[in-house]
């Protein structure tokens, strides 16, 4: 077992972990935060994808021992109490999500292209997103989201 | 058309927040104290005898609690059909298709069970395999099953009208192959379960299942209970698209009989690499479509002798089958049809049910096959079609298929008009033919798809209106929303027969303990019937409380209306209060009133006819014209699909943004099928099991798509509702294969087309 400390939406956690167990174990098994999903396991469809030092990472390809000193945002950390994040009420609004599986990773991806680019164009959000698959929406709505989403957040500030 | 509150309204889905928060839990999500952990064993052969399993080294590992093999379900075996059980919930005496399960382990934790599986050393005989269903039919070829002759699953002859005579007075007709692709539906979300074995002899599990109900009886039936002691718990659904979520799986089986065996919860979460080993995917289906015209592109007759790959068990293929040739006189108008259908068993992985079951396949052929006479006929591909489009009957009539299927609306017609003023299509001269490498081209369709499939035995849905004291609602159906929005649609009908705002229903998700039986989301079922059954317990339920106010106000109920949560009397505005204020009226009239009610569906009850293929597969019919537009590299063969334009007859749209995300996901999975999407097998051997090599449709592949709404108003569907679900995986592909012909002047007659063939293609039409 390893020793490993991890601020997870705010939160400094010190945990043990095995050596082959990865953050994904650690956010779902750990510390039971079950909005972050596991489909593929093998970094491939990003329903895993969380924010980690600001970028996106597939949390099933990163080593629990990896992510000791870092910080982490799930998709439990976006919204403010009941106030939801502008990401959030966008996808609603849109219709960005159906299933909802692939959904938190999705605006996990969302969150990290808008905290660097607050205005992409159409080009920047399909390239941003395209680590994360959708099998409901055919990506359309998503797209429609994540444009609101830039807009809304745009007029916050 | 009449004032609605709701009805088509663009108001966001009810579920939406708990997905967005992460707060939505599905079945993996869900863990119970002193939980173990089931793993499965599978089989390395396609086909192969099980002559012994040891499982004693794996008994020895620690933390393991219990192991099952196939002999431990007593012989059980379920299927479809009462004649068609042919599946055990693990193999027995031997395994038909590659990674069937042998065994399941119970143990402390997944790493430990998967150990274990491990050390169960089975013998097998290995046998011969038979891989191709042309093939599995021949005389002599290895049989999959010992007691069924020349490897036939399912097979139907039906014949209407006389074919042999209209190819004989056409005055062309045409003979091709078709091939459909090995699709499967590529949920995010793996199947899981986890299953609680009271000792008392209850058994409550929490799975994957859009259809929950089939596994409610399954688990009867294998563990000889009482329907009144199995629990079937719906947590939210990571996609379903159909197949593996609506049938029972090996894990579903393994982890409630673990459980028993030990006393103890036990979990199951199938890895997405068996998922994608052993789903029980789309039929590749071969199509020898045969069809005669006349000059003027009348059509006069198709002979469609269609054989499909079943795989190891005959799971919904009786069903596959049926749609597969049912549909066929739709949309156009066809005087004389023959349907041959084989399914074959094969040593490949289950063929099953996919969104666009069983018609995307036929309809594919003929579509293309149609497009082909036109362009030997010199017709314009809008003009082929709208002279054989079926015309909407006018309200109160009906339109009969040769098989007897009827339409009371049919907007394919003004879908395809519609589509072809479009500029995508209208203006496709203009835009530019040729550049630099990349040729451009444009494609169209016009098909049709069922709403509220029929069934053999249990067809109606089912849904219960309670009111509660203070003016809010729980609405209780055994319908199953695994993503397509139908819990949205159901609220929306309940509020607007109601009277009341959305906000104020509550829907609860399906619990075979207190739900009514529901057969499940499939055939794009579920807004028309469960929606029925909704509109009829909300009428009932109003009655009861209308009867209040009038009581309350010395009036007649009719007099008394309800909206947007306020209720008054029509005459008398003055006369009112909220709804909130009646229901508390209306539950405490005399001691305590129980304001319920209770609704079914009735439209669409006649059960198939699955021998000879008369009648109707669905309560009522959508109709879609598309257009695609695509650019190939002819040097490389890459397809880049840049538009996609959809003109839907779905009835009319009870919540647009639901309907709207169905047309398009449809379309985006039907993409995936046409140009990327298949399974590389390799004797039985799935080579491609991961999303790395299976490829689906990302966000940069997808096209700018429109769409357009062609409304009619079905008599059989809540507020004239249709399907609106999977109507476009079915024009899709036609649509891009119309595009690439347009675009290389090459017919492509078997999905998926890949730059691969393409390449090949060009260099043998240069060749030519």
């Amino acid at each position: 077992m390893k020793r490993i400390k991890v601020t997870v939406n705010g939160i400094l956690y010190e945990l043990s972990v095995q050596p082959w167990e990865t953050l994904l174990d650690v956010i779902r098994e750990h510390l039971g935060l079950t909005g972050t999903k596991e489909g593929c396991g093998l970094g491939e469809c990003g329903a895993c994808t969380v924010i980690m030092d600001g970028k996106t990472v597939n949390s099933c390809l990163v080593l629990a021992v990896e992510a000791d000193s870092r910080v982490i945002t799930t998709i439990e950390g976006l919204a403010n109490g009941d106030e939801l994040h502008p990401i959030q009420e966008a996808f609603i609004k849109c219709g960005g999500l159906q299933c909802g599986f692939c959904t938190p990773g999705m605006i996990m991806s969302t969150k990290a292209l808008l905290e660097q680019n607050p205005s992409p164009d159409e080009e920047e959000i399909r390239k941003a997103i395209a680590g994360n698959f959708c099998r409901c929406t055919g990506y359309t709505k998503i797209i429609e989201s994540v444009k609101v989403a830039a807009k809304n957040m745009q007029r916050v500030k | 058309m009449a004032e609605y509150s709701l009805i088509g309204k663009p108001i966001p889905r009810v579920d939406a927040k708990a997905k967005v928060t992460g707060k939505a839990k599905y079945a993996a999500d869900y863990s119970l104290p002193d939980m173990l952990w089931c793993k499965l064993l599978r089989s390395p052969y396609p086909h192969a005898r099980i002559l012994n399993i040891d499982t004693s080294r794996a008994e020895r590992l620690s933390g393991v609690k219990a192991i099952v093999t196939g002999k431990d379900f007593g012989g059980w075996t379920w299927g479809w059909m009462a004649s068609t059980r042919d599946e055990p919930p693990l193999a027995v005496d031997k395994v038909r298709y590659m990674a069937e399960a042998v065994a399941g382990v119970a143990a402390i934790d997944e790493d430990t069970a998967e150990e274990a599986c491990g050390l169960i050393k089975v013998d097998y005989e290995e046998l011969p395999g038979v891989f191709d269903p042309e093939e599995a039919m021949q005389e002599g070829a290895p049989k999959v099953h010992d007691y069924v002759q020349n490897n036939m699953s399912v097979e139907y002859h039906w014949n209407f009208g006389d074919v042999e005579k209209a190819f004989a007075e056409s005055d062309i007709v045409r003979e091709d192959k078709f091939r459909t692709s090995r699709a499967t539906h590529g949920y995010l979300e793996p199947p899981a379960i986890l299953a609680f074995y009271d000792p008392t002899g209850y058994i409550t599990v929490w799975a994957a299942k859009q259809s929950p109900y089939f596994l409610y009886r399954h688990l009867a039936a294998c563990f000889k209970l009482p329907l009144s002691r199995i629990r079937v718990i719906q947590p939210f659904i990571g996609g379903g698209f159909g197949g593996t979520k609506n049938d029972s799986l090996a894990g579903d089986f393994c982890a409630v009989l673990l459980s028993k065996l030990t006393g103890r919860p036990v979990k199951y979460v199938e890895s997405m690499e068996e998922e994608l080993t052993t789903s029980r995917r789309r039929h590749s289906m071969i199509v020898y479509s045969k069809m005669g015209a006349k000059r003027d592109g009348t059509l006069t007759a198709i002979q469609h002798r269609v054989i499909a790959d079943g795989g190891g068990y005959t799971a919904v293929s009786p069903l596959t089958m049926y749609l597969a040739g049912f549909a066929t006189p739709l949309p156009y108008k066809l005087p004389n049809f023959k349907y041959d259908a084989y399914r074959v068993f094969t040593n490949n992985p289950i063929g099953a049910a996919m969104r666009g079951h069983g018609i995307t396949h036929s309809r594919f052929a003929a579509e293309i096959q149609m497009e082909m006479i036109a362009e030997e006929l010199g017709i314009d591909p809008v003009e082929i079609r709208m002279r054989n489009a079926i015309d909407n009957p006018k309200p109160g009539a009906i339109y009969e298929t040769i098989n007897k299927v009827t339409l009371k609306t049919c907007g394919i017609k003004e879908c395809i008009e519609k589509l072809a003023r479009d500029p995508i299509w209208r203006d496709r001269d203009k835009m530019p033919r040729k550049e630099g490498n990349i040729s451009w081209g444009v494609g169209l369709s016009g098909t049709s798809y069922l709403g509220g499939a029929r069934q053999l035995g249990h067809q109606s849905c089912a849904a219960v209106v309670r009111i509660c004291e203070d003016g809010t609602v729980n609405l209780i159906t055994g319908a199953t929303d695994c993503g397509q929005g139908s819990d949205t649609v159901l609220c929306i009908i309940a509020a607007e027969e109601l009277g009341i705002k959305l906000e104020d229903i509550d829907i609860k998700r399906v619990d075979s303990a207190y739900t009514p039986v529901d057969p499940g989301s499939y055939g794009s079922r579920v807004t028309i019937l469960a929606g029925q059954a909704t509109q009829k317990a909300a009428r009932e339920a109003k009655k009861q409380l209308l009867e209040a106010a009038a009581k309350t106000w010395q009036v007649k109920p009719e007099e008394v209306e309800i909206r947007e949560g306020q209720v008054f009397v029509k005459s008398d505005r003055q006369k009112n209060m909220p709804f909130s204020k009646l229901a508390k009226i209306a539950c405490y009239s005399g001691t305590g009133a129980v304001i319920l009610g209770t609704g079914y569906s009735s439209y669409g009850i006649e059960p198939l006819d699955l021998t000879t293929g008369i009648g109707n597969g669905g309560t009522s019919y959508s109709f879609t014209s598309q257009s695609a537009r695509v650019g190939i590299d002819m040097e490389t063969g890459k397809i880049t699909i840049t538009d996609f334009v959809i003109a839907s007859d779905c009835g009319r749209l009870l919540s647009p943004i639901t309907a709207e995300g169905q047309i398009e996901g449809g379309a985006v999975q039907g993409l995936g099928q046409t140009v990327y999407e298949d399974f590389i097998m390799d004797k039985g051997k799935t080579l491609n099991p991961t999303f790395l090599d299976y490829k689906m449709p990302m966000s940069m592949d997808v096209p700018r798509m429109k769409l357009i709404d062609v409304e009619t108003n079905d008599p059989d569907g809540p507020f004239g509702a249709k399907e609106a679900s999977e109507g476009s995986i079915v024009s899709t592909p036609p649509a891009v294969i119309s595009a690439i012909h347009d675009a290389t002047g090459v017919w492509f007659k078997e999905l998926p087309v890949t730059p691969e063939k393409v390449i090949r293609a060009l260099k043998l039409s240069s060749r030519a």
